[in-house]
C-alpha cells in the first residue's frame, strides 16, 4: 500500500484517524493528576481567602518541593518496578549523619556534607544489590532498610548526643555557606521562595530528560515493564535497578541536607511515613504500582497537590487533623482517575 | 521459491553451519534436561525441533541464546566451539532469540521496543541522547522491508495482535545483523491466520539469509517451511531428518509416538481434519 513511493517517510498514513491533540493529552500519564491539582485549586480558591495570595503560593511551593525533590526520584524507581520503603527515613539518616561526623570531628561542615552524600548512596546501593542479589520482593527489603535505618538513627543520636536530637553546628565553619546551597530563601515579587524550590525543578527537569530522552530511560521503562523481555534483549537489568536506588538515595542526601541546615539541629526519629508520601505523589502523578508506566512530571503536579493541600487546610482555617483523610481521598480519586483515563486513551485509540 | 527445499535434500552442500549442537546435554542436579542432542542450523535454511511440552525444547533455547550453559557436548557458532556467558553474548555473536511470550514490553511504544537494550543515541558526555528521528524512522523502514505496514509505531506494543507482535519481534532481528534467529513457539498462541502470517515472516528471514531454529509442537507448520526438523522426547532425540528424508505423516506420527497416535487417529478420523492444505496455500504466497 504505501511501499510505492520512497520518500513518503512524513506522508500520513491514511488508516490513521488524526489525533486531536486533547485525545493526545488524555493518553498522557500525569493528565488525572493535572485534572486533581485543578480541582484542588479551585476549591481551596474558593474555600479560603488567603489561598490565592502570593505568599500563599511561596509557602504552597515550599511544601511541595519538599515532598517533590523525594517523589522524582521515586516516580522513577516505581516505573523501574520496584518501591523504596526506607526513603522517608533515609532523609533523616542522611542529615544525622552530616551534622554529627561535623560535630564530632570539628570538621568543616562541607566535609560532614561530603560524607553524608558517600553514606547515603551506599544505602541506596544496599537496597540495590540485596534486591537484585536475593530477588526478594523490594516492598521486603526496603521495609527492613527502613526498620534498620528508624533503629540506627535513635540508638546513634542517643548513643553520641545523649539524647534524640543532634547537637547545633549553627557556629561552625561553612555552616553558612551550606545553608546557602540547601536551606536558603529568596524573594521575587514580594514572594519569599525556598531553594528547594530551584532543586525540586532541577531534579524533576533532570528525572524527566533521563526517562523520555535516553537509554538508561528506555531501560527503567523496560525493567518496570518486563524485567525478562529486557533482559533477553541485552537490557542490564540490575545495573537499571541499582542505579534507580542511587537516584533515590541521592535525593534523600538533598532533603536531608536541607533538613539540617534550615533547622541546624535534627531529630532522629523524623521521616517515618514520608516513604508513603512519596509514593503517593507519584501513584497521583500517574505512575502505575505494578510499573513500566508512569512519569516524573507527574511526581511533581503529586507533590504540588499535597503542597496544596497540606497548607490550603490552614489557609481555610480548618482542623489540620482532617488533613490525611483529604490525602486518602485524593489518592483514591486520582488513582480511579488515572485508571479510567488510560482504559479511554488505549479504547479509542 | 522451490529451489531451496529441493537442495536441502541429504546431498546437500555448499551451505555452512552457522551453528552446530552436538551430542549436547544439560542437567539440573541430577535430573536430565536434555541428553545427546545434535542441531545443525544452516544460512538460509529453517531448522525445526519438534516436540510436546517437557521434552526440553526450552532447555535447547536457553542453551543457544546463552541463558543456560551445556554441561556436555560441543557447541559450535561458526565452527568454533564456544560456551556463551549471557544473552548479551549470543546476540553479538548473530544468535537473536524471540520468545514466545516475552519478546517485547507491552506497555511501551514500538519503536521503543524496537531498539530496546541497542538504543541509537546522538550528542557526547551527559548530554548523550537517545535519537528519536532515526528511531521512529527506521522502525516504520525496518518494519516495511519484511513486509509489515504498521498504522503507528507510537502504539504501545501491546495494543498489536500476537501474530503482529511476534513479526515486529522477528523484523528486529533480522534489522540488528542477526545470523541465526531463535523462535521460540512462535504459533503457539495464534489462530490459524495469524500463523499463516506469521510462518510468512518467519520464511522471509530465511530467504534474507538467516539460519533458522523454528521450535513448535505443531508439525503442520514445522512441514510447511522447515529444512530440517529434529525431534525431542523427554530430553533424547527421537529422529533427525531432512525435508526430502520424511513425510508430513511420519513427522505428525513420530512426534505423537507411535500406537498413541493410532488410537488417537482412530477416534479422530470421524471428524473432519483441519489439514495442512489451507496452510500451505499461505505459504505458496510467499514472497519473501
Amino acid at each position: 500500500m504505501t511501499a510505492g513511493p520512497g520518500t513518503s517517510s512524513a506522508v500520513a498514513d491514511e488508516r490513521l484517524v488524526r489525533v486531536s491533540p486533547l485525545r493526545k493529552l488524555l493518553g498522557r500519564p500525569e493528565l488525572g493528576s493535572v485534572v486533581g491539582a485543578l480541582a484542588v485549586f479551585l476549591f481551596f480558591a474558593v474555600v479560603a481567602d488567603s489561598f490565592l495570595r502570593a505568599t500563599s503560593f511561596g509557602t504552597v511551593l515550599y511544601a511541595a518541593s519538599t515532598i517533590g525533590i523525594m517523589a522524582a526520584p521515586v516516580a522513577l524507581l516505581m516505573i523501574g518496578g520496584e518501591f523504596d520503603l526506607s526513603a522517608g527515613v533515609m532523609v533523616t539518616s542522611s542529615a544525622l549523619i552530616s551534622s554529627m561526623f561535623s560535630y564530632q570531628m570539628t570538621a568543616n561542615v562541607w566535609v560532614g556534607v561530603f560524607v553524608s552524600l558517600l553514606v547515603t548512596l551506599a544505602i541506596g546501593a544496599f537496597n540495590g544489590f540485596m534486591l537484585t542479589r536475593t530477588k526478594l520482593p523490594s516492598f521486603i527489603i526496603t521495609l527492613g532498610t527502613f526498620l534498620m535505618l528508624t533503629g540506627l538513627n535513635l540508638g546513634f543520636t542517643k548513643l553520641i548526643s545523649g539524647t534524640v536530637s543532634t547537637k547545633t553546628i549553627g557556629n561552625m565553619e561553612g555552616f553558612d555557606s551550606a545553608r546557602a546551597v540547601f536551606a536558603s530563601n529568596w524573594t521575587v515579587g514580594g514572594v519569599e521562595l525556598k531553594v528547594t524550590i530551584l532543586w525540586w525543578a532541577v531534579l524533576v527537569a533532570i528525572a524527566t530528560w533521563i526517562l523520555i530522552r535516553t537509554r538508561f530511560g528506555n531501560w527503567i521503562f523496560a525493567v518496570g515493564g518486563e524485567a525478562d523481555a529486557a533482559r533477553a534483549v541485552g537490557v542490564p537489568v540490575i545495573r537499571t535497578k541499582i542505579g534507580l536506588y542511587l537516584g533515590v538515595a541521592f535525593a534523600a542526601w538533598v532533603s536531608g541536607q536541607h533538613l539540617l541546615f534550615s533547622y541546624d539541629v535534627v531529630q532522629s526519629g523524623e521521616g517515618v511515613g514520608n516513604e508513603l508520601i512519596y509514593i503517593i505523589a507519584a501513584v497521583i502523578g500517574g505512575c502505575l504500582i505494578t510499573g513500566g508506566y508512569g512519569s516524573a512530571i507527574g511526581s511533581a503536579v503529586g507533590a504540588f497537590i499535597f503542597g496544596m493541600t497540606s497548607k490550603g487546610i490552614v489557609y481555610a482555617e480548618w482542623n489540620p487533623d482532617w488533613f490525611k483523610f483529604f490525602l486518602g481521598a485524593m489518592l483514591l480519586l486520582a488513582t480511579l482517575l488515572n485508571a479510567w483515563v488510560r482504559k479511554r486513551a488505549e479504547a479509542t485509540k | 521459491m522451490t529451489a531451496p527445499k529441493e537442495s536441502s535434500g541429504p546431498a546437500d552442500t555448499g551451505r555452512r553451519a552457522l551453528v552446530e549442537l552436538d551430542h549436547v546435554s544439560k542437567f539440573y542436579g541430577n535430573i536430565k534436561a536434555l541428553q545427546d542432542v545434535s542441531l545443525e542450523v544452516r544460512a538460509g535454511e529453517i531448522s525445526c525441533v519438534l516436540g510436546d511440552n517437557g521434552a526440553g525444547k526450552s532447555t535447547l533455547i536457553k542453551i543457544i541464546a546463552g541463558l543456560h550453559r551445556h554441561d556436555a557436548g560441543t557447541f559450535l557458532i561458526d565452527g568454533e566451539e564456544t560456551t556463551l556467558a549471557n544473552p548479551r553474548d549470543a546476540l553479538d555473536r548473530g544468535i537473536a532469540t524471540v520468545y514466545q511470550d516475552l519478546a517485547v514490553v507491552p506497555l511501551m511504544p514500538v519503536w521503543r521496543n524496537f531498539f530496546l537494550g541497542s538504543e541509537p543515541t546522538k550528542g557526547t558526555g551527559p548530554f548523550k541522547s537517545l535519537d528519536v528521528r532515526l528511531m521512529r524512522q527506521t522502525t516504520r523502514s525496518a518494519l516495511l522491508r519484511m513486509g509489515i505496514d504498521l498504522r503507528d509505531v507510537d502504539q504501545p506494543i501491546g495494543t498489536l495482535s500476537g501474530g503482529e507482535r511476534q513479526c515486529v519481534a522477528i523484523a528486529r532481528a533480522v534489522h540488528f545483523g542477526a545470523k541465526v534467529l531463535v523462535l521460540d513457539e512462535p504459533t503457539a498462541a495464534l489462530g490459524v491466520k495469524q500463523s499463516g502470517v506469521v510462518l510468512k515472516y518467519v520464511a522471509a528471514a530465511r530467504d534474507a539469509g538467516l539460519g533458522v531454529v523454528l521450535i513448535t509442537h505443531n508439525p503442520h507448520h514445522a512441514y510447511l517451511v522447515g529444512d530440517r526438523f529434529v525431534l525431542l522426547k523427554r530430553g533424547a532425540m527421537a529422529g533427525s531428518h531432512t525435508k526430502a528424508g520424511v513425510t508430513l505423516d511420519e513427522l505428525t506420527r513420530q512426534m505423537a509416538g507411535g500406537s498413541e497416535l493410532e488410537e488417537l487417529s482412530h477416534e479422530l478420523e470421524r471428524a473432519p481434519g483441519p489439514g495442512p492444505l489451507g496452510g500451505l496455500r499461505d505459504e505458496d504466497g510467499t514472497s519473501g
